[in-house]
């Protein structure tokens, strides 16, 4: 009989497979300790040695700009520097998305206008940021622009008297609360105004549902929402008002004040981001199918219902996932923060604090890991979003 | 018995109303009322943003002279001579800028990329990977020849005095040359059986693409010397282009991955069935194929390092965005920022956009679904 014919040990794929398996990794390994090595060696010959104990060291320089988190010149340490860096890139972020996403749904609904002047704006609008770096705009604005055209603090561009630009910032007036339990009762009534619309437009779906009658549910809502907090603002007297901001001898105290480059830096980032977004906007309608308009026409909706109800929920889908990811680059251009020097991650964690103290290998990784986070939360906000809608799809 | 004839008349023109330049107005500009209005704040805008610029830009422009003063005599417009004066900075940098002698080099390395690149978008020329293969693996050390000197024997030009348009093209085109190889063997693991391969590939790929690239600079300009023997001695120009090309090879992996999704699961089969081992598989049946469905995906990401070749100024590299800086920051043309920053967003964005167009159209011609 034939012995039974047997794989060389070289071809038998599972062999291969473990082969190739134990050796790259080893490969990597060993190249990694040798880096690793060369690290020591080179930062011991630096007087360096690396740990996290520099963290509980005073920083002895200071920081501008922190709204949340107090920094006290000789008593802060480089913790302080990387919570304040993080808070203000995750300011400029959150600021930024929101500036971005309302302009760029403007401008891509603009890219679909019948009207040729308004999508030929768009069109020019879009092709001339999307194909500029964002260095180059954030420098261009806040260098050549801001810098060079704001007036001083006493010729301020000013907007209803209270609101300030000039060549060192951007100043807001800043919401106090005077009376605790009196804003309770305003907060109290908005939240209540916000149940009784979602429960209004539930029930104007299910009348709709059974009779077909339409309500405007959702102006009807909003107004009360609008009008019960103004009632409850008037009754209780005015718990909350607005600190302006007033100029001094040199500049504007008190109110919220927005050092220039975080102005120039959200203004850049909002314009730049904004032509991504309307690009999925414009994508997003555009992907609706054809027929779904004509079958909607041929219900005899009307344009605005038929935006509403037809397109808008299904072109959502297409623009959200992009979206998010536009979002993700806009935190992490944040990061070009450092040409202009505004107080985020990268420019005082990254860039000052590193000068400082020379942990290269800490710091480094540390601000790595905050992106790195930031990312990986993003990936899961999309990968939970995209599960929701195709659960809603089959 | 009458007989019925049938003469077929002429077709008629289209009321005046429904074509023609008149309709076209109409529909565009003034279909309803709202429509009209949109229009006439559309002109109010164009008249309010457009003549300025224009006259700026233009019309009352400066552009004689070689020094400041015709700029400062006439403020109006914008200040091109300061352009002029500096053009060869701005293109080549200062090596180039103080021997403009040998500015034939980057321009002879840089026509010879241009022929290779014509080449390669010429449908009609045959030998296409072989033209490509040399463009990445051969054309850089021609060109390094040619712009350092050392090798021909020509004045050395230093890479810590390259500078302008000419680094932004050599970190931009090294970038995604040295990416392009690490990308497939990345995008290739990523799809591999086998599975520590696999996890290594994702944690290379995520972990470059989770960092901006700011942060990846800096640490290879600080990190880098760090990393290896000290006798070792990488410049400044080397370790951003290591950086660079790290990143990219993630963002490349990622659009070949694209291209070897879309290849139909049959051709992988076919390869099996034929009894090809893995490589010859991969490399004579879905890499060809792989690699031209993810061509506009590729150049997108080009598109993206083009841009991002600009962050390279804030580790003290004068490229276009860090030399015009420089030269508008010199004593003789202070106070020019607007001009410098506005002719170097237009070089960037004459390079972007016809990328991006390409691409586009690409894609197009790639795309054989009937959709719509």
């Amino acid at each position: 009989m034939a012995e039974k014919s047997k794989i060389p040990l070289h071809r038998d794929p599972f062999v291969r497979s473990l082969i190739v398996q134990l050796t790259i990794p080893a490969l990597l390994i060993w190249g990694l300790y040798i880096m690793f090595q060369n690290t020591v060696e080179n930062l011991a010959r630096g007087g360096i040695k690396t740990s996290f104990d520099f963290l509980g060291e005073v920083a002895p320089f200071a920081i501008g700009f922190s709204p949340f988190w107090t920094f006290e010149l000789g008593k802060s340490t480089y913790l302080d520097v990387f919570i304040i860096g993080i808070q203000n890139t995750i300011l400029v972020a959150v600021l930024g998305i929101i500036a971005a996403t309302t302009l760029g749904f403007i401008i891509g609904v603009m890219r679909l206008s019948p009207n040729w002047l308004v999508s030929r704006f768009a069109l020019v609008f879009i092709e001339t940021l999307r194909n500029i770096p964002l260095l180059l705009q954030i420098l261009f604005w806040n260098f050549a622009i801001f810098l060079a055209f704001l007036p001083g603090p006493r010729q301020s561009l000013e907007f209803l008297n209270s609101i300030f630009l000039n060549g060192r910032g951007l100043y807001l007036p800043k919401p106090v609360v005077n009376d605790w339990s009196g804003f309770w009762v305003v907060l109290g009534v908005f939240i209540a105004g916000i149940v009784g619309t979602i429960i209004l437009r539930r029930w104007a779906k299910q009348r709709q549902d059974e009779t077909g009658k339409l309500f405007p549910a959702r102006l009807v809502g909003l107004g009360g929402i609008i009008l019960l907090t103004l009632l409850a603002l008037l009754v209780t007297g005015g718990p909350i008002s607005f600190e302006l901001p007033a100029l001094q001898r040199f500049n504007f105290e008190g109110g919220i004040e927005l050092p220039l480059p975080l102005f120039s830096l959200w203004f850049a980032l909002s314009l730049y981001t904004s032509a991504f977004i309307a690009e999925n906007v414009r994508g997003g309608i555009q992907s609706v199918s054809k027929g779904q308009t004509e079958a909607s026409e041929a219900l005899g909706l009307p344009r605005g219902l038929m935006m509403q109800k037809i397109i808008i929920p299904q072109a959502m889908r297409v623009i959200i996932p992009p979206t998010i990811s536009q979002f993700l680059n806009l935190t992490k251009n944040s990061s070009l923060a450092v040409a202009v020097a505004f107080e985020e991650t990268v420019a005082i964690f990254a860039g000052i604090a590193l000068n400082q103290t020379g942990q290269a290998v800490t710091i480094i990784f540390m601000t790595m890991a905050v992106y790195i986070t930031l990312s990986l939360l993003t990936s899961l906000i999309l990968n939970i979003y995209n599960r929701r809608v195709q659960l809603v799809e089959r | 018995m009458t007989s019925v004839q049938h003469i077929s008349k002429p077709d008629r023109l289209p009321p005046i109303s429904q074509s023609g330049p008149i309709a076209w107005v109409r529909e565009r500009f003034f279909s309803s009322i709202g429509n009209t209005i949109l229009t006439f704040i559309g002109l109010y805008l164009l008249y309010l943003i457009v003549p300025p610029m224009l006259n700026w830009a233009i019309l009352d422009a400066n552009i004689s002279g070689t020094d400041r003063s015709v700029c400062d005599a006439n403020r109006d417009g914008a200040c091109w001579t300061f352009i002029k004066v500096r053009i060869v900075q701005i293109m080549f940098g200062l090596f180039y800028s103080a021997n403009p002698d040998q500015i034939w080099r980057p321009i002879m390395a840089f026509a010879i990329l241009g022929g290779l690149i014509t080449a390669l978008l010429l449908p009609w020329i045959p030998k296409k990977p072989y033209i490509g293969a040399f463009t990445i693996f051969v054309f850089p050390f021609i060109a390094y020849a040619l712009i350092h000197g050392e090798w021909l024997g020509l004045k050395v030009a230093e890479s810590d005095t390259w500078g302008g348009l000419m680094l932004t093209l050599i970190l931009a085109f090294i970038g995604i040359a040295a990416a392009f190889p690490i990308g497939i063997m990345m995008a290739l693991g990523r799809q591999s059986d086998l599975p520590i391969i696999r996890y290594l590939c994702v944690l290379y790929i995520e972990l470059w693409r989770a960092a901006p690239l700011i942060t990846i600079l800096f640490m290879a300009s600080v990190m880098i010397p760090l990393f290896f023997p000290a006798e070792l001695d990488f410049d400044k120009v080397l370790r951003a282009l290591i950086g660079i090309s790290l990143f990219q090879s993630a963002y490349t992996a990622e659009a070949i991955r694209g291209g070897l999704q879309a290849i139909p699961k049959g051709q992988y089969e076919a390869a099996d069935a034929l009894g090809l081992s893995y490589w010859k598989k991969t490399i004579l049946i879905i890499l060809p194929q792989a690699l031209k469905i993810s061509i506009p995906g590729i150049v997108n990401t080009f598109i993206t390092l083009f841009k991002d070749t600009s962050l390279v100024s804030i580790i003290a590299l004068t490229e276009l965005t860090g030399i015009t800086r420089f030269a508008a920051g010199s004593l003789e043309w202070k106070g020019k920022l607007i001009e410098g920053y506005v002719f170097a967003a237009f070089i960037y964005w004459c390079f972007c956009f016809s990328m991006s167009r390409y691409a586009s159209s690409l894609e197009r011609k790639l795309d054989t679904s009937h959709r719509n």
